[in-house]
């Protein structure tokens, strides 16, 4: 592990773990509360912010690109809730009929301007570029101190790193709130808690992490990390502290397992090339879900509707 | 018949024409409530007198569990005014314990009783004051109240209804309110829980504390409650059970649902 590790597996690692992780915190909720959806909604919404914001700013500079994925998933929130309360359909149903509805006229979009000069593709959408993501500037663990090799860390790593922190911070300071309104929403709002708010601003933060991740690594890893360590750690555990605790290591492992799989597993396979990196973890976060559902020891339903 | 619904009338009247009642618990004026088009509710006044229990009685869809969950804010109101000792909802909540039905919340929730008790504590807690020994040792305590003191760090997907009925009594004990409202407590409880409840219940009375209750078995309503409130969209009738709780009120509540012999094996009042 020398100076091309630091260089070129690092930086797309921490990324990866951090991403995943930013997303696992909020989904630990948003699966309590039978909203796993929503991450696969607005990581899918973002495509047409994204195309939206590239034709209203003319630049695939990174803040228009990110206010778009923003807006577009703060207006799938929107809209989710206006079809669930005026439509009285279930909420999955609101969700599905939003983010495919968007999602498609993203594609539309897409094909209609001229995004062929920039590098605003479907497969950048749903993969990212992980592998891209390199330290160049890095001579070995030495950079690690180095200002100056520091300044040249991708510019995507900080910003992951502040939204995985936000995460922490928000989930550390409205544990209880939202706790409470995921388990019994009407004592917590006989109790004066503004539930209604907590369930937005559970999601609008869903949407920043959903974002920030996808600017980063694709909407793959969004999707998987909002259901996968988070629905693993719930079937290993009836506590929600220590869920919420599991999730985020899981959601590390699959990062770095799904880095290291997708960099080496083909050639160890006797194939020549690497397969994606953000492929590679959400497959593997399936997978670990997969086996906390044949052996995972503590329980056996996951969102299932009180009664069922 | 319609004396009583007459005299019904005629309190809501007088409720309407005098400032509400500082001493009464819950004091509702007017409250609409509705589902779609079809009103839920239909410009109700009730009082509940405190220090007493009280029971609201009435058929299924009669808007019981509406009328108490649009008084606690939960669901809104089209109109209406509701006062608890005197004061609007904001200025009372700390006063006021809530215990909600049993199945309006998942019991595979990730989590433990003594925590579902500690949750009455969190309006005091707040987000991040740490559970204090005293915190603790009240939500113990209310467990002990409601026997259920060896399940503290039990999941809570594995009690039975009656326990987990008891785990929610506890939990409204720990919020330590001068008003305790209930939504359908005794339902699908086992016969030693429903014992149990209504002990700790009579001994909140015991102690000066108010009890509303949404109820639906009409054979105890004598035996665990001072005063009743019927209720079928509109407020049928209201008071003291001996006075209140009367055959004729209960036909017009229940509109023909229940049968003449049902009714007389209630022993209410002669109406």
């Amino acid at each position: 592990m020398g100076a091309s590790f630091v260089q070129f597996s690092l930086t797309p690692m921490l990324i990866g773990v951090l991403a995943a992780i930013a997303c696992a915190l909020p989904g630990n909720f948003l699966i309590l509360r039978r909203q796993a959806l929503i991450g696969d909604a607005i990581s899918h919404v973002v495509l047409p912010g994204i195309v939206v914001a590239f034709l209203v700013t003319g630049t695939v500079a990174t803040m228009p690109m990110l206010m778009g994925a923003g807006a577009a998933a703060l207006v799938a929130v929107v809209l989710i809730e206006a079809i669930r309360r005026l439509g009285r359909i279930e909420p999955g149903a609101a969700m599905g009929v939003v983010f495919t509805a968007l999602f498609a006229g993203g594609v539309l979009l897409l094909e209609q301007s001229d995004t062929s000069r920039v590098h605003l593709d479907v497969d950048h959408a749903l993969m990212g570029n992980l592998e891209t993501l390199i330290w160049l500037r890095a001579s070995g663990w030495d950079s690690v101190i180095d200002p100056v090799a520091l300044s040249h860390l991708p510019p995507e790593l900080p910003r992951i790193a502040g939204v995985a922190a936000l995460m922490a911070v928000l989930t550390v300071i409205f544990w209880r709130p939202l706790k409470l309104a995921s388990f019994d929403e009407g004592f917590a709002r006989a109790m004066g808690l503004p539930v209604s708010a907590i369930g937005l601003g559970l999601v609008i933060a869903a949407a920043v992490a959903a974002v920030a991740a996808f600017d980063a690594v694709g909407s793959i890893i969004v999707i998987a990390m909002f259901i996968c360590p988070p629905a693993t750690a719930r079937l290993m555990t009836d506590r929600l502290t220590t869920q919420v605790w599991l999730s985020v290591a899981i959601a590390a492992l699959a990062a770095i397992l799904g880095y290291v799989l997708a960099g080496y597993g083909p050639i160890w396979l006797g194939f020549d090339s690497a397969v994606s990196a953000a492929g590679m973890i959400a497959t593997v976060a399936g997978l670990m879900l997969g086996m906390a559902c044949l052996w995972g020891g503590a329980r056996g339903r996951v969102g299932v509707a009180p009664g069922a | 018949m319609p004396d009583m619904l007459r005299l019904a009338s005629h309190d809501g009247a007088l409720l309407g024409a005098q400032p509400t009642p500082a001493d009464a618990a819950l004091a509702v004026r007017g409250m609409t409530v509705s589902y779609g088009q079809k009103p839920a509710l239909f410009s109700v006044d009730a009082t509940f007198p405190s220090g007493v229990m009280s029971a609201i009685i009435g058929p299924n869809g009669a808007g019981k569990s509406t009328f108490l969950k649009a008084a606690l804010g939960l669901i809104p109101m089209v109109s209406g005014e509701v006062r608890f000792f005197g004061l609007p909802l904001a200025q009372a909540r700390s006063r006021i314990a809530y215990v909600p039905q049993r199945a309006s919340v998942d019991w595979d929730f990730p989590t433990t009783v003594i925590d579902v008790v500690l949750m009455g504590r969190y309006r005091r807690l707040g987000l991040l004051r740490r559970v204090g020994r005293a915190d603790l040792a009240l939500a113990q305590e209310a467990l002990a109240r409601v026997g259920m003191e060896g399940f503290a760090h039990r999941q809570i997907g594995q009690l039975s209804g009656g326990q987990q009925q008891r785990v929610f009594l506890a939990r409204a004990l720990a919020q330590q309110g001068d008003l305790y409202l209930l939504d359908e407590p005794f339902a699908g409880v086992d016969a030693a829980t429903e014992a149990a409840i209504i002990e700790v219940l009579k001994a909140l009375k015991a102690a000066g504390k108010t009890v509303i209750a949404v109820h639906h078995d009409l054979s105890t309503v004598a035996d665990y409650f001072d005063h009743v409130f019927l209720v079928n969209v509109r407020a049928m009738a209201q008071g003291p059970v001996a006075s209140a709780f009367t055959t004729a009120a209960l036909s017009q509540t229940y509109g023909g649902r229940l049968g003449a012999g049902q009714l007389d094996q209630l022993h209410p009042a002669k109406g």
